[in-house]
């Protein structure tokens, strides 16, 4: 192919650094060194910016500064919220979740299960991927400590209804945790309308560098820190702040603050023309997820009658980078449990490929996209025992 | 990503002999969509010479059954159908300059396709899966594979059973029935020698060598050894000296890799006593 070049569609797996974010962090590489705690000018200087970044992420989530804590990423942000609620309330042994978290969550909800005597609620999905909010109401007990629902699902980008599960969660006295990984910055939270307790976000899906994240804990939670040691970010969460990597997450935040209503539109706009393109171009083709409830980049689709290894690896010949939901990516031998709790059909489950795009995505991009797929899909379908073209 | 080799990317992305052959003399299909890997492999067979001259496949898989096929259908072509039946699935892994131990299962697929072609060839029925025999309901894996593959690969624990059948690697259900397939087939390996009614000479005379043979190089090996003092049945009477003989933990361990020598070895009901 002449025209080969690289076209980036795996954005909710991690996106590019963004320059303004690159720019931001250079001086804490050479000058601005000091530890933020210091009682000198070296230190003091370096607190600004800490402070300052503190409030440009607050500022995207519409919450108090205070309420923030920096973390290393995502995971350390989903770990702290779940067991350090479960170490504050150590008289309740109920917790809940849902089918098609992240392994972030449903792993350490599965080890305490396994591990420490904890009850654990899974609740299921439907097709389309949506919770059923009364089993939700049901599933929450007096004895219930913690309940984590994600904000957005990374795979196939269905939103679940954080307000409305974070209303039932109050009025049930139960804390709320919801990992916002995948819809901050692609979506508007607003913690003032939201009434979640504990938000996660990570900073590299945020176009930030990977290893930072933030956990929001709304003032008056019960949480024991994660890590312990010195008082940094008011004992929380001990450690030498990360200071390079804080002051990339507020600038990415502020970025993605003034972007947002770009990412809600032309973003959405090119997901709806590649998603569009394909499905009218190649038959047999599905939607995985609730398509009207959704992230605005994200696409997950389900080519039926092949697999989704041998796409990804024509693609990626092709200069294309997706993901796929397919057992053989990761080495298990199942497709993927957000697909399989969807109860999605084997015939195109093992070929469901996720394309997230991000605000660096174009258009130009996209149309290579859709003049690549199209024959590698129709390759894999003549190879396949399944496929009748005459159907 | 995977560490696929060349062959395998160079068979992946230019698959040879992809499609049907009209009016073939041997069809086998194995693997289905939920399976998430299938195989369709058609065979044109000289009847008299009984010689494969044309092979081609049609397969809804990752690379490597893709790769897999392909290679196949290279290998066999030219073949009588009695070399191309001694082939392994190792021999087609190899032709690809080797695979990911989890895709062996890959190979065993391109295997499995043309033992079922054959038998299609020569007007074998080929063997429904009885219910009963099913172990692993996810992939639907049957104890004869399972079993047929232990042996072959000498495998010895679930995971490379996983590799090599896909069983156990969905839900996770029958890692118990693995485990005790495993079992019986390492067991297995001990087995010719012990005749089935053993008289307690022969008993004698076996754990005696056993002792001599095995348990104690492996002890020495580490500093330890062991002296038979006497056999009572089942019974085995042992003075043990370990590396560290003041050492409970180690004393403990000691005994239970005799004793477990000599139940696979010998007999599973015998029992280590230790005599001071």
């Amino acid at each position: 192919m002449s025209d080969i070049r690289q076209v980036y569609l795996d954005n909710n797996a991690t996106c590019m650094v963004s320059p303004g974010v690159r720019d931001v962090m250079l001086p804490f590489f050479g000058e601005l060194y000091g530890n933020p705690s210091s009682m000198h000018n070296f230190g003091g200087q370096v607190a600004v910016h800490v402070k300052a970044a503190r409030e440009q992420v607050a500022a995207l989530l519409n919450a108090s500064p205070d309420e923030i804590v920096f973390t290393s990423c995502g995971t350390e942000s989903d770990n702290h919220a779940i067991r350090g609620v479960l170490e504050a309330t150590p008289e309740k042994k109920h917790i809940v979740t849902t089918k098609v978290e992240h392994p972030a969550v449903l792993n350490v909800y599965r080890f305490l299960e396994k591990k420490k005597g904890y009850r654990l609620t899974i609740l299921p999905v439907s097709r389309q991927g949506d919770l059923n909010l009364d089993e939700l109401r049901a599933a929450l007990t007096p004895d219930t400590a913690i309940l984590s629902v994600m904000a957005a699902n990374n795979e196939t980008g269905t939103l679940f209804p954080i307000d409305e599960i974070g209303a039932i969660a109050r009025e049930k006295g139960v804390i709320f945790h919801t990992d916002a990984v995948q819809a901050v910055g692609k979506i508007p939270i607003d913690l003032k309308k939201i009434p979640a307790d504990l938000l996660s976000l990570s900073g590299h899906k945020l176009h930030t560098p990977k290893g930072i994240g933030a956990l929001f804990i709304r003032k008056g939670t019960r949480i024991s820190p994660f890590m312990i040691g010195g008082h940094q970010e008011n004992g929380r969460r001990a450690g030498t702040e990360n200071v390079p990597y804080v002051v990339a997450l507020g600038k990415a935040c502020e970025e993605a603050m003034n972007d947002i209503f770009e990412e809600n539109n032309r973003v959405r706009k090119l997901r709806d023309k590649l998603e569009e393109g394909l499905h009218s171009t190649i038959r047999h083709t599905y939607i995985n997820g609730n398509p009207r409830w959704r992230l605005p980049n994200t696409s997950n689709i389900g080519f039926e009658f092949i697999e989704g290894e041998a796409i990804l690896l024509h693609l990626s010949a092709a200069g294309i980078a997706a993901s796929s939901g397919s057992a053989c990516t990761s080495g298990s031998l199942e497709p993927s449990h957000v697909l399989m709790a969807m109860e999605t059909p084997f015939s195109y489950a093992h070929g469901s490929v996720r394309f997230s795009l991000s605000k660096f995505t174009t258009e130009d991009e996209i149309d290579y996209a859709l003049r690549v797929i199209p024959p590698v899909i129709q390759k894999l379908r003549e190879m396949s025992p399944f496929y009748d073209p005459t159907k | 990503m995977w560490d696929y080799t060349k062959s395998v990317m160079d068979h992946f992305s230019n698959p040879r002999n992809v499609g049907r052959i009209d009016n073939p003399d041997g069809v086998g299909e194995v693997g289905s969509l939920a399976c998430g890997d299938a195989l369709k492999l058609y065979l044109k067979i000289d009847k008299e010479t009984g010689k494969i001259e044309d092979a081609k496949f049609q397969t809804f898989g990752c690379a490597s059954a893709i790769a897999s096929a392909s290679a196949l259908t290279e290998m066999i072509k030219g073949l009588s159908v009695e070399e191309a039946m001694k082939l392994t699935n190792d021999d087609i892994a190899r032709f690809l300059g080797g695979l990911p131990e989890q895709k062996m299962h890959c190979s065993v697929m391109g295997k499995e396709a043309l033992e079922a072609a054959v038998a299609n060839f020569k007007g074998e029925k080929v063997e429904e899966h009885q219910d009963a025999a099913v172990v692993c309901k996810c992939f639907w894996v049957d104890e004869e594979k399972i079993r047929h593959q232990i042996r072959e690969h000498k495998l010895t624990t679930v995971e490379e059973v996983t590799h090599y059948t896909k069983a156990g690697g969905g839900c996770g259900g029958c890692v118990p029935d693995i485990k005790r397939i495993l079992a019986e087939e390492t067991g297995k390996a001990a087995e010719p020698k012990e005749t089935p009614a053993m008289t307690n000479l022969q008993r004698i005379k076996l754990i005696t060598a056993i002792i001599e043979s095995k348990v104690a190089p492996m002890l020495r090996q580490d500093g330890g050894d062991i002296e038979l003092i006497d056999i009572d049945g089942v019974d085995v009477y042992v003075k043990l000296r370990g590396a560290c003989a003041g050492c409970a933990g180690a004393k403990a361990t000691l005994h239970n890799i005799v004793q477990e020598t000599l139940r696979k070895e010998v007999d599973s009901k015998i029992t280590i006593v230790e005599v001071k």
